[in-house]
Formats: structure tokens, C-alpha cells, sequence
């Protein structure tokens, strides 16, 4: 894993080689309604995410990761179990629900940057409200990130007047004004095309290398899964459980061109079975598409 | 919404390069570039024949052919005429002071009831949307009165309010009021949730949620709710004052057909309209200066 | 709009069965215990509340109820002031679908009408009352097409909103399986405007219930009452007449009547528009 050191430096308050952002899910059970006749959602689930690095959770639509990735964020309790973050307990026993914090921030599956809010504003919205930094000074950072990101001349503009692919990389570089440990990415690119997800995918690399954040991404794809990540873990469908973990071992940084490698290859032979077989049983049981 | 629907098209399309300008000089063109194109239209001359027709068919069956029962109405002559003389035959036209004095005060009516019913109705609102529990107590209530109209509230609020001008306003106030309160709830719960979540996770506190989340995320429902208000509030005021109260526009009307003032009744009626429109117009512009981003975003055609 | 009306319309559907339906009983309680001692604070407290104190009651007004649900006049106030609701409402829905249809079908027709349209719809409908008191042979008349405008313009709004809002690909789909323009009116502009005619019937139908009461009012109660005469009697000439009478409870009871009259009303619309309109309804 090579990351330049001009970057290093330039980020250097992120980008130490930190080891933190893990995340440790542990016999985790979510039942939604009563407990003998609820929605059984996760089903004893157990499984790691290693700091600095890229965890992709794979399964059919509904399965119930994004029950799991709102239990990390605080948005929702669990039944039992419990989750750690590094050494904290997020959730667990005697404090089933997290609580929400600028440490696992969310980019959600159809975005939240706020329409009111020019970019910058979205950008700068964090350690504004956190009283961290000075309006002045959050600009300024802001604004080095953008430009850092390629987004150089939208700050003044509205979400609503930027395509959807920019809003996800505007909002991935909001979350990133807070330090966060942890990236928590809710199918983000779920509504864009497949050459517009291309670059997506290059971008959040980018990101990743220089910020070196862990991150947990969810997602249906499977070309995107293995592309992008150290460990791959296959769901379930519903209830959801880990039903494969895969290390992803083709060497980081990674491009395009690893796609069409005999490796990348062999992974998705060794996959495609265990999801398809999912996506028929999730088929079958009538999950909506939400 | 890019693409035209066979069914309608109404807004003039614009161009994505000029919309996206902003500034002073940029909007100076829009408009012009909006003006050019809206004359290149048929719009205008269809609007032309609408009107010419309307008036036409109002002049010819009044004052031409004087149809049964149309003989009896002022014709559109005569109410011009009387509007625009300066010495009008029935006292009211736009050179005598005591017409506006008439607008005056419906304006100054509706201005007081709105301003109340937004203040109190906008924040009532938004606890509404916002609070659980504020609104599983409050609500109920809210809902056991709604059902009785504003305007079923006159005897009543002449009973409860003495002098002829507060039962006027209170009516025009409970109107706006449904409408702005309503409207305002509903748009607290019309934001997707990934906001308030989203907003969480960047660190806000509930009380900075609500400022910078809920209270921006509400304003388009907000502003539909306000717009309905002014024409509600229009609405129960010309009631209240032909009911009791002394001036306003609605009084004009009524006094007009107790003494035989037909083409009075007319101008009181058109005047009505006109005030009222400028009045929602006035809205309109105040909620597209505030919200600025869904201007702009709908000029893009947002692809959203 | 449609979305929002049917919000409204679940949201009421699931408050009865839920345990928010306590609360809510829990709140109507405090309001009416409130709304007793405000009127009988001067007898309770020694000092009266501002308002309040002038409103009668809740247990008088119901006494009052009690004592007008035996008198067959209160059931034909009530009857004549239903029956000009729905003659005004059924005109209106009559004449504005027809109307709002066209402007939506035809640009030219739309072009024409929609400008005028826009230019008489700032006027409150009670605005018009004179000039319809003028213009119509009978009392009845006049009344009747004051309501019609009441409902008219929402009901026009709506249809020409709905009709505009409908999917561009059902068009393309009905076309490319070969419709023809009335096949596509027929099946796809009718039944996909129908939601938006539920909602705007459903507003309409609150509104007429104003106009109703307020026309009342005037032509019999206000100062056209001398010449209008007592328009037939209705709940709104009733509310007047207590008021004129000083029977205060009255008053609040026709007020309820009202509001009961109009809620009926209103979910009878939405009931029926829900059997028309199946494929809207969730599950």
C-alpha cells in the first residue's frame, strides 16, 4: 500500500498511519416490532471491520445491512449484541442505541446534502456546529478540501444545481471535514450510472488514500464490492448474516484497469454463485425494492 | 421534469446556460430573453382573444342585446366609466380619496390578521411537525375546531369581541391561521429523514437540527401554506365586513346593492380581486427571495 | 396536494385505533374543562376571563343541543343548508372537470380560458353575492351559485394540476400499443386525473360549506337582509337569528352543527373517492 508522501504531509492531522476506525460487530440481533413476532432483520451477526481500511457489505436489496450500518450510526437500536468502536462501546448491552456522532458519519443512499445550504455551507456545516472551528477557518479548510477533491468553483452554488455525482463527492468531503473514524456509505452510488460510478469509484480511492479513513460501504454490486474493497463481506438475505467474508487481496492503489485482471476475475467467479443464490431467495420472499 | 408532457407545457422553458447566471445584469436579460420568447408565443394572443371574448359577450348581452336578467347587471361601459370618472355618479371611483381609503382598510385588516396568523401559526406549526408528543396533546384540539368554518365563527366573535374591528380581524386571522399552521406541520414532516440524521451524525445539537434543518426544510410547505392564508384571508374578510364592520372593501359591496349602487358593486368586486392578487403576488416574491436554492434549482429542471 | 390530502386522510384512519387516541381524548377534556371554567369564571373565580367568559358553556351548549335535536325546524335548517351544498358542489363538479379537462387537453383552449379564469378567481365568492342577488330570479338561485364559485375554482385548479401531473410514459406506452387521442383521454387522462378531482372535491366540498353559511348570513342576517328577505331559513340564518335573538348557546350549537354537517361531508367524499380511486390505497 503506497500512499505519496506529498499527500501525507498535506493531510497530516488525518493521515497518519493512525490504526483506528475499526469497528467490531458482535452477535448482533435486530428484531423490529415484539421480540417472538417481530421482523427478524439480523440474525446474529458477527463480523469486523479493520481500521483503515475498505469494508464492503454485499447482499440483496432489503437484506437488512442498512439496519446493520443504522445500528453503527446511532440511527437505530439493536436487540442484543453489542458494537465496539475501537475500544468503545457504541451499543450493547444495558445501551441498545448509539448515540449519533461526528466520528461514523453517514452518506446516505440518495444523499443528504441540505438543498438550503450552498455547498461550502454543507461542507463547513460539521465543525460549525460543533463549535470547533471559527466560521473563517472552517472556509478556508473547506474550501483546500474542495479544491483537493476536484471541486474547485461550486462552493457558492446550490446541491440541486450540480449533478448527482459531484453532490456525492461534495458530500463525502463533508463528512471528511470532521476527522471521522469511520465513513459509513449507505449504497451511495446506487443512483448513478455505471460510467459516472466508474469515476465514483476512482475518486473515493483517491479519497481514501489520502485520508486513509476506514470505511464501511454497503452496496448490491458486486463488481463494485470487490473493486473496492480490502474484505468483502456477502449477506444473507433476510434475516441478515455474514455468509462469506473474502480478503480482497489485489494490491492497493487500485484503478480501472484491475476490472479486466485474471485475479479480479476469479473473485467474482468465486462470489457470483453465493449472491445470486441470495438475490433469488430475497426474489422469492417478495422484498420490496425500497 | 425535462421533458414535455403532450398534456401541457406552461412554463416557458429556459435555457440552462442563462438560468444558471446570477447577478443583477444576468437577470435583466433573463427577463428580456423570458419577455421575447413568451411574445413569440401564441400565449399572449390567445390571452387577448380570452379577454376580448369575456368582455365582449359581458358588453353585448348587457348593453347591446339586453338579454333577460343580464339587462339588470352594469354593464363593463358603464363600470369603467364610473371607475375612471372624476366625478362618478354612485361616489366611488380612483380619483375620489375616500376608494382608497376603502382599500386601506381591508389591506390594513388583512395585513394585521396575516401577520398574526403567521407568527403564531408558523411556529405552532413546526412543534406540530417536530415534537412528538407536543402534537399527540395539541392536535386533537386542533382538529375538534377545524371543522367549524372561520366565517360560521361571526356571530360568535361579535359576541366575544366587542367593537365592530377585532371581530373582523379575529375571522380573518382564524383562517389564515388553519391554512398557515397546517401547511407548516406538514412540511415538518414532509423532510426525509436522511437530513435529520444526516445532521446528527455532522454533530448538531436538537435545537440546531431544528434551526438549520427542520425550519429551512418546512419553507417550501411554509410558503404554499402562506399563500394559501392571504387568499383565505381575503376570503373571510369580505364575509366579515359585509357581515358587520364599517369600511373595507366588503362593506363597499354590500352597501353598494342596499343603496342601489350597481356599477359600484362591480368596482368594489374587481378591486377586490386586483388587491388580493397583488397580495399573494407580494408572497410569492418574499418566499422566492428565501428560498433562493429551490429557485434556482427548478430553473435547472432539477434532475432530482 | 394529493399527497399531503392523503396523509391526512391515513394519518386520521390510524390515530383512532392507536394510543394516541387517549392523549387525544386526554387533550379535548382539558380544552373543554378549560373552555367551562373560562365561561363560568366570573360565577367561579370572581373575576371573568378575557373572551372565554363571553362564550357560553360547553354544558349549556349541550343542554341547548339536546333541546334543538327535538325541533323538526333545526333538522330543516339543517336539510336546506346540505341540500345548497351539494346543489353548488354537484354544479361546480359538473361544470369545472368538463372545463378543467379541456384547458388540460387543448393549448389553444387553455391559452383563451385560463388568463380570464385567473383574472375572476382573486374575487371571494362572497364577494359575489350581490351581484349574484342581482343577476338570478330567486333567493335559492343566488345562494346556489355563490356556492358553485365557492367550489368551482378549486375543483378547476385541481383537475388542470392532475392532468398535467400524469406520467409522460403512459402516454408513450399507449401509443406505441396503438391508442387513439379519445383512447388515451378515455384511459389515461380520466382515471389519472380522477386523484386529484377526489382532493379537489374534498376541499371544495369544506369551502362550500363556508360559502353556504356565510351567503346565509348575509342575504338574511347582514344589512342586504332587508332586502333579500329571510333566505329560507339554513344554519347559518339560524346562527344569525340566535345572535339576534341573544340566545348565545344557540349560537355555539349551530356552530357544531356546522362542523359536524361539514366534517360528514368531507369524509363522505373521501370515502367515496377512495372506492373510486382503489389503486391508490396501500397494500
Amino acid at each position: 500500500m503506497s500512499v505519496e508522501p506529498a499527500v501525507m504531509a498535506s493531510r497530516s492531522a488525518v493521515a497518519q498511519p493512525v490504526r483506528q476506525g475499526g469497528v467490531r460487530i458482535n452477535d448482533v440481533v435486530k428484531i423490529y416490532g415484539a421480540k417472538d413476532t417481530g421482523l427478524l432483520a439480523v440474525d446474529h451477526c458477527t463480523f469486523e471491520v479493520p481500521p483503515g481500511e475498505i469494508t464492503v457489505c454485499v447482499g440483496p436489496s432489503g437484506c437488512g445491512k442498512t439496519t446493520l450500518l443504522n445500528a453503527i450510526a446511532g440511527f437505530h437500536s439493536i436487540t442484543s449484541g453489542s458494537i465496539y468502536l475501537d475500544d468503545e462501546m457504541l451499543c450493547g448491552p444495558g445501551k441498545l442505541k448509539a448515540q449519533p456522532g461526528p466520528d461514523r458519519i453517514v452518506v446516505f443512499q440518495n444523499g443528504a446534502l441540505f438543498p438550503w445550504k450552498t455547498n461550502i455551507e454543507n461542507v463547513t456545516f460539521g465543525p460549525i456546529m460543533q463549535g470547533v472551528m471559527p466560521r473563517a477557518e472552517a472556509d478556508d479548510k473547506a474550501r483546500a478540501m474542495m479544491a483537493d477533491a476536484g471541486l474547485r468553483g461550486i462552493e457558492h452554488n446550490y446541491p440541486g444545481e450540480i449533478s448527482s455525482g459531484v453532490r456525492r463527492r461534495v458530500e463525502i468531503v463533508r463528512a471528511l471535514m470532521n476527522n471521522p473514524k469511520i465513513l459509513l456509505l449507505d449504497e451511495p452510488y446506487r443512483a448513478l450510472d455505471s460510467l459516472t460510478k466508474s469515476v465514483m469509484h476512482e475518486a473515493l480511492l483517491e479519497i481514501f488514500y489520502k485520508n486513509r479513513v476506514s470505511i464501511f460501504f454497503i452496496t448490491h454490486d458486486l463488481e463494485e464490492a470487490i473493486f473496492l474493497g480490502h474484505k468483502v463481506v456477502i449477506m444473507t438475505t433476510r434475516p441478515c448474516r455474514p455468509k462469506k467474508i473474502l480478503d480482497i487481496d489485489i494490491p492497493h492503489p487500485r484503478d480501472y484497469s484491475v476490472l479486466t485482471t485474471k485475479r479480479f476475475r476469479e473473485f467474482m467467479e468465486e462470489t457470483v454463485a453465493a449472491v445470486h443464490e441470495e438475490a433469488i431467495k430475497a426474489f422469492a420472499a417478495g422484498e420490496k425494492e425500497r | 421534469m425535462t421533458e414535455t408532457s403532450p398534456v401541457q407545457v406552461l412554463t416557458t422553458e429556459v435555457p440552462r446556460a442563462i438560468a444558471v447566471d446570477s447577478g443583477a445584469g444576468a437577470s435583466l436579460a433573463l427577463a428580456k430573453y423570458r419577455l421575447s420568447l413568451w411574445l413569440k408565443s401564441p400565449r399572449p394572443y390567445l390571452m387577448l382573444i380570452g379577454f376580448a371574448g369575456f368582455l365582449g359577450f359581458w358588453y353585448l348581452s348587457v348593453e347591446v342585446w339586453k338579454l333577460p336578467r343580464f339587462s339588470q347587471m352594469p354593464g363593463p361601459t358603464e363600470v369603467l366609466h364610473e371607475w375612471f370618472s372624476k366625478d362618478p355618479t354612485y361616489g366611488l371611483s380612483i380619483f375620489i380619496p375616500e376608494y382608497y381609503m376603502h382599500i386601506w382598510v381591508s389591506t390594513r385588516r388583512i395585513a394585521i390578521a396575516f401577520f398574526l396568523a403567521t407568527v403564531i401559526g408558523v411556529p405552532f406549526g413546526l412543534f406540530l411537525g417536530w415534537s412528538e408528543r407536543f402534537k399527540q396533546f395539541v392536535f386533537p384540539v386542533f382538529e375538534f375546531l377545524r371543522p367549524v368554518p372561520p366565517l360560521a365563527w361571526v356571530p360568535l366573535a361579535i359576541v366575544m369581541f366587542r367593537g365592530s374591528e377585532t371581530p373582523v380581524i379575529f375571522l380573518t386571522f382564524l383562517a389564515s391561521f388553519y391554512a398557515t399552521a397546517l401547511n407548516t406541520m406538514l412540511g415538518v414532516e414532509s423532510i426525509d429523514v436522511s437530513y435529520v440524521r444526516a445532521a446528527n451524525c455532522l454533530g448538531a445539537t436538537r435545537w440546531q437540527v431544528f434551526r438549520h434543518v427542520i425550519v429551512p426544510g418546512a419553507m417550501p410547505f411554509i410558503f404554499t401554506g402562506l399563500q394559501i392564508s392571504v387568499g383565505v384571508a381575503w376570503f373571510s374578510l369580505v364575509a366579515g365586513e359585509m357581515v358587520s364592520g364599517q369600511y373595507g372593501l366588503g362593506y363597499v359591496i354590500n352597501t353598494s346593492y342596499t343603496m342601489v349602487r350597481y356599477p359600484t358593486i362591480i368596482i368594489g368586486m374587481a378591486t377586490l380581486g386586483l388587491v388580493g392578487y397583488v397580495t399573494s403576488a407580494a408572497v410569492r416574491l418574499v418566499g422566492d427571495y428565501l428560498m433562493q436554492w429551490r429557485t434556482r434549482e427548478l430553473a435547472l429542471g432539477g434532475d432530482r | 396536494m394529493v399527497a399531503a390530502a392523503r396523509a391526512i386522510s391515513g394519518k386520521l384512519t390510524g390515530f383512532v385505533a392507536g394510543d394516541d387516541f387517549w392523549r387525544g381524548v386526554v387533550a379535548i377534556a382539558a380544552f373543554l374543562i378549560f373552555w367551562e371554567a373560562g365561561s363560568r369564571s366570573h360565577a367561579w373565580f370572581g373575576f371573568s376571563f378575557p373572551w372565554v367568559s363571553q362564550v357560553p358553556a360547553p354544558t349549556a351548549v349541550l343542554q341547548a343541543m339536546f333541546r334543538l335535536v327535538q325541533e323538526p325546524s333545526f333538522w330543516n335548517s339543517t336539510f336546506l343548508s346540505t341540500l345548497r351544498v351539494f346543489e353548488g358542489f354537484f354544479a361546480a363538479m359538473l361544470i369545472g372537470i368538463p372545463l378543467g379537462l379541456a384547458m388540460a387537453v387543448s393549448r389553444t383552449f387553455f391559452g383563451i380560458s385560463f388568463p380570464v379564469f385567473e383574472v375572476l378567481r382573486p374575487i371571494p365568492p362572497l364577494a359575489w353575492v350581490p351581484a349574484s342577488i342581482i343577476f338570478w330570479p330567486t333567493q335559492e338561485l343566488s345562494i346556489a351559485f355563490v356556492t358553485f364559485l365557492g367550489a368551482f375554482f378549486t375543483i378547476v385548479i385541481n383537475v388542470i394540476g392532475g392532468a398535467r401531473a400524469i406520467d409522460v410514459r403512459y402516454f408513450q406506452a399507449a401509443r406505441s400499443m396503438g391508442s387513439s387521442t379519445w383512447d388515451i383521454f378515455r384511459r389515461i387522462i380520466l382515471p389519472g386525473t380522477l386523484p386529484s378531482i377526489v382532493v379537489g372535491a374534498t376541499v371544495g366540498v369544506g369551502i362550500t360549506w363556508a360559502v353556504v353559511v356565510a351567503a346565509e348570513m348575509i342575504s338574511g342576517g347582514g344589512s342586504a337582509g332587508s332586502m333579500g328577505g329571510a333566505a329560507g331559513g339554513g344554519l347559518g340564518f339560524f346562527i344569525w337569528n340566535s345572535y339576534v335573538g341573544g340566545s348565545y348557546t344557540q349560537i355555539v350549537a349551530g356552530m357544531i352543527s356546522i362542523g359536524i354537517a361539514g366534517y360528514a361531508s368531507s369524509a363522505a367524499l373521501r370515502k367515496i373517492g377512495n372506492l373510486m380511486t382503489p389503486w391508490l390505497s396501500e397494500n
